[in-house]
Parts: structure tokens; C-alpha cells; sequence
């Protein structure tokens, strides 16, 4: 059994064998016994490591979920992701693995069947699913049951949580989420589609886009007006969020054609006299708006995970083959104008995943965190995009082949740059909020 | 009988999809920097105790071992994960533990504990020595299995299938009893995660090797680490004839 990871003949050897070692020596008064000096490791992997599990600042339970999670993806190569991507067909076979063994419910309560752990952990768990060349599209088909059921953990009753979350919990119901109208984007507060009080039903009648999953998906978590925008008191109040069953005899749902993440559908939702139990009305009638901003800051954070990790797995697939293919007698990748935008990619990785990690931090820890979850999203975003076209450009005319994967991989790097939340309305927070400049829109 | 209590040992190894590099002393593989897990003939072992458990074969508790580095107890956890019960882990550092050393060590862990069933791997990844199962038995003068490929117990009987050169091998023997365990037994869960973060909060216990009264002195030393050859390509032949005279020219025919 090897017992140790150093003995001290190789401790010797090893701090010998770098400068560092040397020149710390050579001025030091007294020589360091191996005692005293602990082997100095790496604080990182290699990033052309499939999924590397050395980044030293996880706490033990990331490492634990980058390390269970790994294990599941590793089932799932690149190629399954491509097939499904080249076929336009949506899986749920990684859904199912990991609805077994208990990953949907990460964040979701204990009582329900969840394990109650933090944004941190959740943030690990969507970059790793990521990372693994999974993209987007492996994220995308877990993502809204990861984080997207927060405003039922805060506001529904009792008998709807028993109801709804147990099954989003055990993979049996799946959920989308229709908040985006056709005629309404960011500027939430003036969504237009209605549900009107009936007896014991509420009667929708609008529409909605960008739902995903809502080919599949059981159920929707579904924001609506039930107060007009003229009536209400405060533009905050009047809008009201169910979560219901989506029912397609009533709800038209249309697949939109896109760049990137084919296999997970994009639709478009028009409804007219659906009719929805009032039983599935969250909370208070009108309160909708405040309990959908619940939860937004942790969903950029995954968001910006999943970015970031498709961000590093383009990194791998491009130091991989920038080693390998030799052109002109020599690897490529001993071409500076190769290697060091690579480099600095890299960087620009390191630098967002810290931003990210510490946006989830202090989200679990309570802080309402939104200027972290902003810009690590952005950086995120736009590091990974980056890193996704240079995979591409190192990869030359290949990278152009769907077989090389980066090609997949910058389609869907334009995803993180667009949603949740633009780019441009980032800039527009962080300089009124942290800023504290006029409002510019 | 009041049932099994399993003695699973595991150990934490370079994960076997890494290609394993010699460091550049030549004296060792490299194993900074590098990802560990669980020895995959270690999972096989704890996967079969825990699906003893679920057979309703009346198992008193599964208790994982390992000894090494701290870092061990992430070994230890996912075992505990996977199922086992409680874990104790001799923490340590420096001295290379060869399977002798392991062996003497487990002897005292099985007298200790009071356990009647002890499951290993056949082998581990990195040194492929294949020796603790065996000098375990030896040890204890208890009965072995190795290999198994199929593991049934009843009451004191225990039933176990190896594949060996030409067939299949039957033995069955009364516990206690060793057991090494063989790819073909089982396929090792995803511990989930509820399981996982139960696994926090069982018993881990930290010992060290002067816990035990063993003579863990190394017998065997490491005289160079050296990488295989590259492979050289092949030669091409024209036809069969070709091929036969070039074998003749080998000496293969």
C-alpha cells in the first residue's frame, strides 16, 4: 500500500529539483529540515485534465460534489452530447442518473427528499455537469429543477410543496419556467398575459417565450397579471406566479429553431382559456413579481457555472490539440500567438470562477449578493465565449468540424452571454447600484 | 451466529484514467498534483458487503479500513457513502506501507474489531502486487477465496465463484473467512447524495500506526522507476508469403 504520498528521500529530490526550493535555501540562515517544511504542491490541475479535482479552495463538500458528479458525466463523452445535438434530440438519460441519486434535490429541503446544501455546491455540481463537454445542453436539461423551484420553497404552503416538490425531487415531474413574453423582456413589470379569477379556476389567456423544456416538462412555473398595470397600487404588485400542470390541450407550445443547445427546445407558449387551478397559486394573489426576484441572483451564479465550465472544457479540448498537431515541424502550440491566448484565457477563467465561487458564498451565507452574481456571470460568460472561439481558431480548419466539439462548444457560449439577464443590463446594476449612478434607461 | 461484520479495506490510488508518469528522480510514479480515488477492486468489495446487507443476509455492520495519508478519509467517506457503516482510518504520512506491513496491520484490525468476513480487492491499481488478501488469510489461518466472481452466504456457509484458466471454480467454506474480490462480481454504485452527506456523520475514527503493535519495516526496496519503451511501429509485408518469411525471420515459426 502506498502509505505516503512523499517520503523524505523524495522530498529531498523534489525541493532540489525546482528553483524555488533552491533559492529559498540558499539565503535561508538555517537549512529547512523536511519537518518543519511541508512538500509544496500545485494549487492547481492541469487544465487539459478531464475535469481536474485539484483546485484547493473547494470546501469538502464541493469537492465531494465535483468528485460524484464527475463520476456520473464521465458516462456521457463529448460525442453523446454531439449526437444529440446534431439530431436535435432531447435526452433525459444524465436527467434520470442524476435524479437517482439525489442531485435534483441539492438545494431543495430535507423534508421533500433534498439535501439542503448551498448555491456553492450547486454551482460546482452545474460546472462540472458542464465542464464535462456536456455544455449548455447537459446543463440546460437539469438546470431549471435545480435552482428554479425557490419561490415554492419560500412561499407556497405546505400541501403544495408535499405535492410539487417530492416529485421534481425524485425526476418523476419535470418543470419549465414562462416568465419572458414575446412583447416583454427584461422589463418584467410590464408583462402582458393574464389569468383572471373564475370560481376556483383562474383562466389564462396570453403568451410566453423562451420556455425550455416545455416539450417534456410536467409542469410550469408561470407568471401572470391578474391585477391590470393601471390598477395596482405599487408596478410591483399585480402580477401573480402559479405553478401548474402545463397543459398542452390548452397551451399551443412551439419549438424555436436556434443557434446553439439544439437538443434542448426553446419554445414559444400561447395560451387562450387555460384554465388553472386556483390551488396552484403561489402565495398571495399579486405577489407574483416578489417571489420570482427571489432566487435570481443564485440562478446567474449557475448560469455563469455553467458558462465557466464550458469556458474550461473548450480550454482542455484546445491545449490538448494545440500540443499534438504539428504544423511546420513543430507544435503548434509552441507558438506564442497560440500559447498565450490560451494563457490568458485561462486567467480570465480562474478569475470569473473566483468571482462566481464567492457570489455563492456569500449568497449562502445571506447577503443579498447581486452585484457579485452579475459580474460573475458576466465574466463568466464572456470568458468562456472567448475561450470557446479561440478553441476554435487553435483548431484551425478543424475546429470547424462538429467532430472537434469547439464548434458545439462556441454556438452555446453565446447563451450565458444572453440570459438570464443581458450584458448590457448587468453594466446598467453595477453602475447604479455599486456605482450609485443615475439610472441611464 | 449473530451475523457478518465486514471488514472492508480500501485504498486511495491514482485514478485509473490517469496515465501514470514516473517523477523525475526516476525513484517513483508521480503522484503530486495527480487525481486519486477509490482503487476500483476496493469499490467492488463495499458494493459487494452492502448488497449482502440488501440480500437480507443478516450483516452486523461493514466497517471500512485505510491506512495512509489524511487525504485517505475522502477514500474512507465514499465508502461510507457507498454503504459501509464506520470507517477507521490510520492516518500516516511518511512510511510506504508494503502488503505485508498492510496484512500484519489487518490481522490486528480483525482481532480488534472481532470480524468474522473481511473483503479486498484482489489488487491494487498502482502496485498490482495482488499479496494482501493472501498473507491476510495466512495470517489469521483463516480460509480464502480469491477472485470471486460470485459471493453467496448462508448461515456460517459461504459459496463463492471464481473464473479461473478453463472454467469456473466453485469453493465453499465456513466463515470466517477472506474474500478478494474480481471485476466480474458486481458494478459499483454512484453513491447518491443523501447517502453521501449521511456518510459526514458516521463514525470516522483516527488512529495511528503506534495504535497497533506491527512491524510495518520495509523489505523491499525501490531501486529505479523507469517508463516502458516507446512502441516501435510495424513493418509492412506484401503478401502472405511475405508474412511467412518474415515470421521464419523472427524465429516465430
Amino acid at each position: 500500500m502506498r502509505g505516503i504520498y512523499h517520503s523524505f528521500a523524495n522530498l529531498v529530490v523534489r525541493v532540489g529539483q525546482r528553483n524555488i526550493g533552491l533559492q529559498r535555501q540558499a539565503w535561508r540562515p538555517f537549512p529547512i529540515t523536511a519537518s518543519l517544511q511541508p512538500t509544496r504542491r500545485h494549487a492547481h490541475g492541469q487544465a487539459t485534465e478531464y475535469l481536474q479535482m485539484s483546485d484547493p479552495d473547494l470546501t469538502e463538500s464541493q469537492r465531494t460534489v465535483r468528485e460524484a458528479i464527475s463520476k456520473i458525466c464521465s458516462k456521457y463523452p463529448d460525442e453523446y452530447w454531439m449526437e444529440l445535438d446534431n439530431a436535435g434530440k432531447f435526452s433525459l438519460d444524465l436527467h434520470a442518473d442524476l435524479a437517482r441519486d439525489g442531485w435534483l434535490g441539492i438545494c431543495l429541503p430535507q423534508k421533500y427528499g433534498g439535501s439542503e446544501l448551498g448555491i456553492s455546491e450547486a454551482t460546482v455540481m452545474m460546472q462540472t455537469i458542464s465542464e464535462s463537454g456536456g455544455g449548455m445542453t447537459a446543463a440546460s436539461s437539469v438546470h431549471m429543477n435545480i435552482f428554479g423551484l425557490e419561490p415554492i420553497v419560500k412561499f407556497a404552503t405546505e400541501e403544495q410543496k408535499e405535492r410539487w416538490l417530492v416529485p421534481v425531487i425524485q425526476g418523476k415531474e419535470r418543470s419549465c419556467f414562462g416568465v419572458t413574453e414575446p412583447n416583454t423582456g427584461l422589463d418584467t413589470l410590464k408583462l402582458q398575459s393574464t389569468a383572471t379569477r373564475d370560481g376556483d379556476h383562474y383562466i389564462l389567456k396570453g403568451q410566453k417565450i423562451w420556455t425550455s423544456t416545455a416539450q417534456t416538462a410536467e409542469k410550469i412555473l408561470i407568471l401572470v397579471r391578474t391585477t391590470p398595470l393601471d390598477k395596482v397600487e405599487k408596478p410591483t404588485h399585480g402580477l401573480s406566479l402559479f405553478y401548474t400542470d402545463l397543459d398542452r390541450s390548452a397551451v399551443q407550445v412551439t419549438e424555436i429553431l436556434k443557434m446553439g443547445r439544439a437538443s434542448v427546445d426553446s419554445n414559444s407558449l400561447f395560451f387562450d382559456g387555460w384554465k388553472v387551478p386556483a390551488e396552484d397559486l403561489i402565495g398571495e394573489e399579486g405577489n407574483g413579481f416578489k417571489m420570482i426576484m427571489q432566487g435570481m441572483n443564485a440562478e446567474r451564479v449557475l448560469v455563469g457555472a455553467e458558462a465557466l465550465g464550458l469556458g474550461f472544457a473548450a480550454l482542455r479540448r484546445a491545449a490538448i490539440y494545440a500540443k499534438e498537431r504539428v504544423v511546420f515541424g513543430r507544435q503548434i502550440g509552441k507558438n506564442q500567438g497560440i500559447q498565450h491566448p490560451l494563457a490568458e484565457s485561462w486567467m480570465k477563467l480562474e478569475a470569473a470562477r473566483l468571482m462566481l465561487y464567492q457570489a455563492a458564498r456569500l449568497y449562502d451565507e445571506g447577503y443579498a449578493a447581486g452585484e457579485f452574481a452579475n459580474a460573475g456571470k458576466y465574466l463568466a460568460a464572456e470568458a468562456a465565449f472567448e475561450a470557446a472561439e479561440r478553441a476554435v481558431m487553435v483548431h484551425g480548419g478543424m475546429g470547424y468540424a462538429k467532430e472537434y466539439h469547439v464548434e458545439r462548444y462556441c454556438r452555446e457560449a453565446m447563451l450565458p452571454r444572453l440570459a438570464p439577464v443581458s450584458r448590457e443590463m448587468i453594466f446598467n446594476y453595477i453602475g447604479e447600484r455599486v456605482l450609485g449612478l443615475p439610472r441611464s434607461y | 451466529m449473530s451475523g457478518l461484520r465486514i471488514l472492508v479495506p480500501v485504498k486511495r490510488v491514482i485514478d485509473y484514467a490517469i496515465k501514470p508518469r514516473v517523477n523525475k528522480a526516476g525513484t517513483a510514479v508521480e503522484t503530486n498534483g495527480v487525481k486519486h480515488s477509490m482503487n476500483p477492486f476496493d469499490e467492488l468489495s463495499i458494493e459487494q458487503a452492502v448488497r449482502l446487507r440488501e440480500a437480507k443476509v443478516p450483516v452486523e455492520d461493514i466497517l471500512v479500513f485505510s491506512a495512509g495519508p489524511t487525504k485517505s478519509q475522502e477514500t474512507i467517506r465514499t465508502a461510507m457513502a457507498m454503504g459501509a457503516d464506520r470507517g477507521i482510518h490510520v492516518v500516516e504520512e511518511k512510511i510506504e506501507l508494503e502488503p505485508l506491513g498492510v496484512a500484519k496491520l489487518l490481522k490486528q484490525v480483525v482481532e480488534k474489531e472481532n470480524r468474522n468476513l473481511v473483503i479486498l480487492g484482489k489488487q491494487s491499481i498502482d502496485d498490482d502486487a495482488g499479496q494482501t488478501g493472501q498473507m491476510l488469510a495466512g495470517l489469521l489461518g483463516w480460509p480464502q477465496a480469491t477472485q470471486a466472481s460470485k459471493v453467496t452466504i448462508e448461515g456460517e456457509q459461504c459459496t463463492v465463484t471464481r473464473e479461473v484458466d478453463g472454467g469456473v471454480e466453485t469453493l465453499k467454506a465456513k466463515l470466517p473467512m477472506i474474500i478478494t474480490t474480481d471485476l466480474r462480481l458486481n458494478e459499483p454504485r454512484y453513491a447518491s447524495l443523501p447517502n453521501i452527506m449521511k456518510a459526514k456523520k458516521k463514525p470516522l475514527e483516527k488512529k495511528t500506526l503506534a495504535d497497533y503493535d506491527v512491524d510495518v519495516s520495509k523489505r523491499m526496496k525501490t531501486v529505479k522507476v523507469i517508463e516502458p519503451p516507446p512502441r516501435q511501429g510495424g513493418g509492412k509485408v506484401d503478401d502472405v508469403d511475405g508474412m511467412i518469411s518474415k515470421l521464419k525471420e523472427l524465429g516465430a515459426i
